[in-house]
Formats: structure tokens, C-alpha cells, sequence
């Protein structure tokens, strides 16, 4: 493991079983992410992302879930082997996550105060006064106004923006390593949103966190991520710094979700580009690319074969069959901008 | 556009007013005008609690209007009676949101379809002739002829929502109200829905009011757009106009929030962050609604409310910088 690196992630395959059958939810999966990088991961529903995420904070559920491969590597521990009295050292302390809904993941019976101090006593071995202490620094950091008054207040009484900023102040309560943030402002308006993104913008230079934003709004990964990892049915398809995806991508699936988004700036008035038809399902996941039915430059050995990793730099890489010599050149659309 | 520019509907200083107890009244919609005209998608935009909603359910008439008028290809919807409300939704359907909490789960596709035909009598009597009708609108929204005897829960979001639209379309209406009609759905089908949308207006030469809060893509489908803060329309323009030359600060702040998909141009832009959140619909601010949050606001915004004016030809704006 390179020092530098703060988690790796390494043929990671994750099934659900269910009575229909076995569910494939991540299927060899490769990534790291180095110390103070934010990460992007973004896919469709039914992609996997969110259940990547909670395997590595070990929030999924096991049965029915299951690790079938691979490892989890934070700081050299193996995640997938722990016991759950370990998890529960790591969780909140080291890897702490903030989730799509700030209207359901406070305890709606307890004061904001009390749901911040528990992780803190418990992790740091604070006493009531201290982490009380700490409790009114954190709230202050994410920007709430009267904080020492504010932890006296039950979740109720806040607005889904000041909620959200609740839970990454607990989440960000015992400085962890990593900040897993699950959708964090699909649920917010987007003037609430924007502030949102800007103050975890603010926070990640200022407390060095390293962030992995679950996410399917391109608009928010160009916001504030550094390095974009593309998920569909349970795979990682591509993957690259911002402009390498923003402008370099290499897989068709990659450019259909470009496009497919309509932008504020743009001057046309026409059709949006669409993906034909839906993901696959995942009982019997395809054995080739998962894409290909979608895909409009698919050939015979997308459906047979699912194609290898191509490093097109030391940051990119991509799985596509047209990556291959064999494969006709297929001009990546021109709208799209960037170069090639 | 359609080349005609005969105003479809007209809307004029609707309020509604809901109670909520303890003699309170909530003003979910203050005083609101604008109209659409025939052909043309007209975008309401606005955060949550802004109004949107309820404004397009008043005009459907799902709500009682509390004040104002509403016409509706020349007739008064608020002076009808039971019967003739009854009829009006022959020409008026709704698409909701939630593909999945607004289609019966006991029926099948065949029966959710054919429901709002039923209920107006038409196909009495020719049971042939209203399936033919449903596979027709099967095959127009892109679903295939065996999915008309399947059940909701066999169908994936995006084609939930293509059910949803076949079966406003049923009754050949002439105006549809899309109430936040794609933001439950994944990404890459939203531009098919969008784009089902937009062939469908061709084809049937509907007239839409598109109410979502993704500005973006209301843009995209818009002729023209109205946008709301606390149950006041503050901005409508054409929605090029309005994107280029926003006027009210609201709308200045709304547009500059939303995250464009190019990380060059994310990094040069400015941002205008509004601070704090919208307040209480249950008590808005004296004046203007948008003054507590306003960079710009003045002793007269406290004072006076707005009124919503033109300000430059088919540019509307209610705000006392102009």
C-alpha cells in the first residue's frame, strides 16, 4: 500500500440474496482515494455506489448481503474482516458519513446537542462538558447561527438546510479521515443546495478530509470534485480526473450522461441526447458489458465479453471494447467539447 | 410556438389560502396572473413551499381558488358548475410526480389507461374500440402492446411515468399540467421523458404548464417561464431572455446556483450564495417576500409589496430596482 493512499479498494464484489435469486451488486470493483482527495462516484440507481459506500463504512446489511471478493484496504486494515465491535471504533471516528436525507437520519426525540456529544464521548473519551464544548464549535464550523443555544433544540425545528448541516457537523465531530457523503443535497433546494456544496467545499480545505460524494448530478461533481468515478450495474466503467471525464471521456456511457443533461448555458432549444432503454437488472447480470444493449457502438464482443481495463494515464482508465485495436475509431460527440 | 397566439389560459391575481388551524391562514398562492398561449410550455419554477404546486392543482381545480379568476379558452373555470368542472377535465389532464405513488397498483395498465375515459363516458359501450384506443396510446408514449395487461410494479420508473402520460393523453386534452414530472427519475431517462414530451406537443399540438424546480431542464423545455418565491410570481419572460438578462435578485441568485456540468466553466463562474433559508409561508415578510434575503433591499421593500410589472416588451418582473 502507498502511503499516500488513505483507502483501496481492490476487486470488491458484493451480492444480496434475495428470493429471486442473487443480486450483484458490485461486481470487482477497483479504486483508491489518496488522503485529502474528494472523489466523485456517480452512477444510476441500481449502480452500486451507494452500496460501495456502505461497504466501506460496513453498513450493509449481512445477511442478505455478502462479501463475494476482494478487499477493503483503509490505512492497511481490511474493512470486509472486521468484527463489528471494531466497525463501530472506526465508525464515526475514522470513516463518517453523511446521508441523502437530513429529514430522516436525525433522532427525532433527542436535542441536536445530544446526537453530537455521543459520538464524541464515545470515540474521544471527551467529558459531558468538553464534548458539550466541542458540540457548540462544531455547530458554529458548518455556519448555524446561536449555536450554544441551537443544541438545545430538537430536530424538528430545523429547516432541511440547517439539518444537513447537523449531520456534517456530527459527521466531522471527531476529525475523521473520510467523509462519505451520500447524496448530501439531492433532497435540498438549490439555493440550499449551493450553500451546502460551498460549505463542504469550505470545510474539506479547511479540516483536509478526504471526501467521496456519492452523487448523480454532474453539476455538483464539477463543482467540487478532483477525480470522477463512473459506476453502471455494479462496475466501474471509467474513471479520471475532473477533466479528464469532463472533457476527455472515453466511454460511451459516460457520454450519454454528459449529454443527456440539458445546460443552463447552452444555446440550443433542440432535443436532449438519450440513452435508449434502462439499466440491466442485476439477478442475472449480462456477462458482457453491461452497456451494450444501450450502447450505440456496440459490437459482437461487448455482448460476449466484458472487456478489460485500458490506462490511458496514470489517473484514466476505462473498460470498452472500443479501447481495443481491433475496434473501429468512434469520434467522441463534438458538443461534448474538450479535445481529444 | 405555434404560429397562433391565442391565450389558452388566463390566470388572473389567484390566491389560495389554505387553514391550518387555530384561525390561521396559510397563502400557498398570493395573488398570482400570468396566461399561456395555445402551443406553448410555460415553465413555473421555484423552491419548495414557493407555490408552484398548488397554482397548478387551483387551475385544474383539484383545489378551490380562494380569490381571482381563471379562464380557460375563454370561460370562466371558477363560475362552472359541479357538471361542467366535471367535463373541463376533458381538456385539461394532470402528470404527477411520483410515478410510483400516482398509478393504482391493483389495476393494469389497460384499466389505469382507460380510467379517465370511463369516467367521461366516452367509448360507452365499445369495449373494442377503447382497447384499440389504449394500445394506440401505448405504442405513442413508447411502451409495447403486451405491456397492457401488466401491473404497475412490472415497470421500471421511466415507463411508469410513460404510463402516467398515456393516460392524460386518453381523453385528447388539449392542456396538460406536468407537475414535476421527471425528478424522480434517473438521469438518462429524463431526457427520454423530456423528449416524449416534447414530440407529443408536435404531434397532438398540446399546451403545457411544466412545473419543476430544476431550472435547467425548464429552460431546455420552455417557451416561457414564470418564477415563484413564497406564493408570489416575481419574474416571467422568455426563457432565453430570462437565463441571459435575469431582473429580479431572486431569480439572479436561483440561476446562479444551480451547478453548470463543465468543471472550466464551474470555475470561473461567480456565485451569488443567499444566505439563510426561505422563511415561514405562515408569516412572510412585510413588503417584498424576498427582502430578508435580498442583497439589494431598501426601507421601500419593507414597505410596499411589488406589483409584478413590464418592464421591457414580454418581460415582467416584480421588484422595485426597476
Amino acid at each position: 500500500m502507498t502511503m499516500s493512499n488513505l483507502l483501496e479498494v481492490k476487486d470488491l464484489s458484493f451480492s444480496f440474496d434475495t428470493f429471486q435469486g442473487e443480486v450483484e451488486a458490485i461486481r470487482g470493483i477497483n479504486f483508491e482515494l489518496k488522503k485529502g482527495e474528494v472523489v466523485a462516484l456517480v452512477g444510476e440507481s441500481g449502480s452500486g455506489k451507494s452500496v460501495t459506500s456502505q461497504s466501506i463504512i460496513g453498513l450493509n446489511p449481512m445477511p442478505p448481503g455478502r462479501y463475494k471478493s476482494g478487499s477493503i484496504l483503509f490505512e492497511g486494515i481490511d474493512i470486509t474482516t472486521q468484527s463489528e465491535n471494531n466497525m463501530q471504533k472506526i465508525r464515526g471516528a475514522e470513516i463518517s458519513m453523511i446521508f441523502q436525507d437530513p429529514m430522516t437520519s436525525l433522532n427525532p426525540t433527542m436535542k441536536i446537542g445530544r446526537q453530537i456529544v455521543e459520538g464524541l464521548i464515545k470515540h474521544q473519551g471527551l467529558t459531558k462538558p468538553e464534548a458539550k464544548r466541542r458540540a457548540t464549535e462544531m455547530l458554529g464550523l458548518v455556519g448555524l447561527p446561536n449555536p450554544d443555544k441551537l443544541i438545545f433544540s430538537y430536530p424538528h425545528q430545523f429547516s432541511g438546510g440547517m439539518r444537513q448541516r447537523v449531520m456534517i457537523a456530527i459527521a466531522l465531530a471527531c476529525n475523521p479521515k473520510l467523509l462519505i457523503a451520500d447524496e448530501p443535497t439531492t433532497a435540498l433546494d438549490v439555493t440550499i443546495q449551493a450553500q451546502i456544496v460551498e460549505l463542504m467545499k469550505d470545510l474539506q480545505k479547511k479540516l483536509e478530509t478526504s471526501i467521496m460524494l456519492i452523487t448523480h448530478d454532474l453539476g455538483v461533481v464539477a463543482n467540487i470534485a478532483q477525480r470522477v468515478i463512473i459506476m453502471y450495474a455494479g462496475k466501474i466503467i471509467e474513471q479520471g480526473t475532473l477533466d479528464e471525464i469532463f472533457y476527455k471521456s472515453r466511454h460511451p456511457y459516460t457520454w450519454g450522461l454528459l449529454e443527456s443533461v440539458p445546460r443552463l448555458d447552452s444555446k440550443e432549444h433542440g432535443r436532449l441526447a438519450s440513452i435508449p432503454g434502462t439499466p440491466p437488472q442485476l439477478i442475472h447480470p449480462p456477462k458482457g458489458c453491461p452497456f451494450a444493449e444501450r450502447c450505440e457502438f456496440a459490437m459482437k464482443a461487448c455482448i460476449e465479453e466484458y472487456p478489460d481495463e485500458t490506462t490511458l494515464s496514470s489517473t484514466h482508465k476505462v473498460n470498452c471494447w472500443l479501447e481495443d485495436p481491433a475496434a473501429p475509431t468512434v469520434k467522441r460527440p463534438v458538443h461534448l467539447g474538450g479535445t481529444i | 410556438m405555434g404560429e397562433s397566439s391565442k391565450t389558452l389560459l388566463d390566470v388572473k391575481n389567484l390566491s389560495k389560502e389554505f387553514k391550518v388551524g387555530g384561525g390561521r391562514k396559510l397563502k400557498a398562492v398570493n395573488d398570482v396572473s400570468f396566461s399561456i398561449l395555445e402551443g406553448e410550455t410555460f415553465g413555473l419554477v421555484g423552491e419548495s413551499g414557493c407555490g408552484k404546486s398548488t397554482t397548478g392543482r387551483t387551475i385544474l381545480q383539484l383545489y378551490n381558488a380562494s380569490k381571482g379568476q381563471i379562464h380557460f379558452n375563454g370561460k370562466d373555470i371558477l363560475k362552472m358548475n359541479k357538471k361542467q368542472k366535471y367535463s373541463l377535465h376533458r381538456e385539461m389532464q394532470m402528470i404527477f410526480q411520483d410515478p410510483y405513488a400516482s398509478l393504482n397498483p391493483r389495476l393494469t395498465v389497460t384499466e389505469i389507461i382507460s380510467e379517465g375515459m370511463d369516467a367521461l363516458g366516452l367509448y360507452k359501450g365499445d369495449k373494442a374500440g377503447k382497447y384499440e384506443r389504449v394500445l394506440e396510446l401505448l405504442n405513442k408514449v413508447g411502451l409495447k402492446k403486451n405491456h397492457a395487461n401488466r401491473y404497475p410494479h412490472e415497470f421500471s420508473g421511466g415507463q411508469r411515468q410513460r404510463i402516467g402520460i398515456a393516460r392524460a393523453l386518453a381523453v385528447k386534452p388539449k392542456f396538460i399540467i406536468a407537475d414535476e414530472p421527471i425528478s424522480a427519475l434517473d438521469v438518462s431517462i429524463q431526457a427520454q421523458v423530456v423528449n416524449l414530451f416534447q414530440d407529443l406537443q408536435e404531434e397532438e399540438n398540446l399546451t403545457y404548464l411544466f412545473i419543476a424546480h430544476d431550472l435547467s431542464m425548464v429552460k431546455h423545455i420552455s417557451d416561457r417561464i414564470g418564477v415563484m418565491y413564497l406564493g408570489k410570481l416575481v419574474e416571467v419572460s422568455e426563457s432565453v431572455e430570462l437565463y441571459n438578462k435575469p431582473l429580479h435578485p431572486y431569480t439572479q441568485a436561483l440561476l446562479s446556483a444551480i451547478p453548470i456540468p463543465d468543471p472550466k466553466v464551474e470555475m470561473a463562474r461567480e456565485r451569488i450564495v443567499l444566505q439563510g433559508d426561505v422563511p415561514s409561508p405562515m408569516n412572510p415578510p412585510s413588503g417584498c417576500h424576498f427582502r430578508t434575503r435580498c442583497p439589494h433591499a431598501t426601507k421601500e421593500c419593507q414597505e410596499t409589496v411589488p406589483a409584478l410589472r413590464e418592464v421591457e416588451n414580454g418581460h415582467f418582473v416584480a421588484c422595485h430596482l426597476y
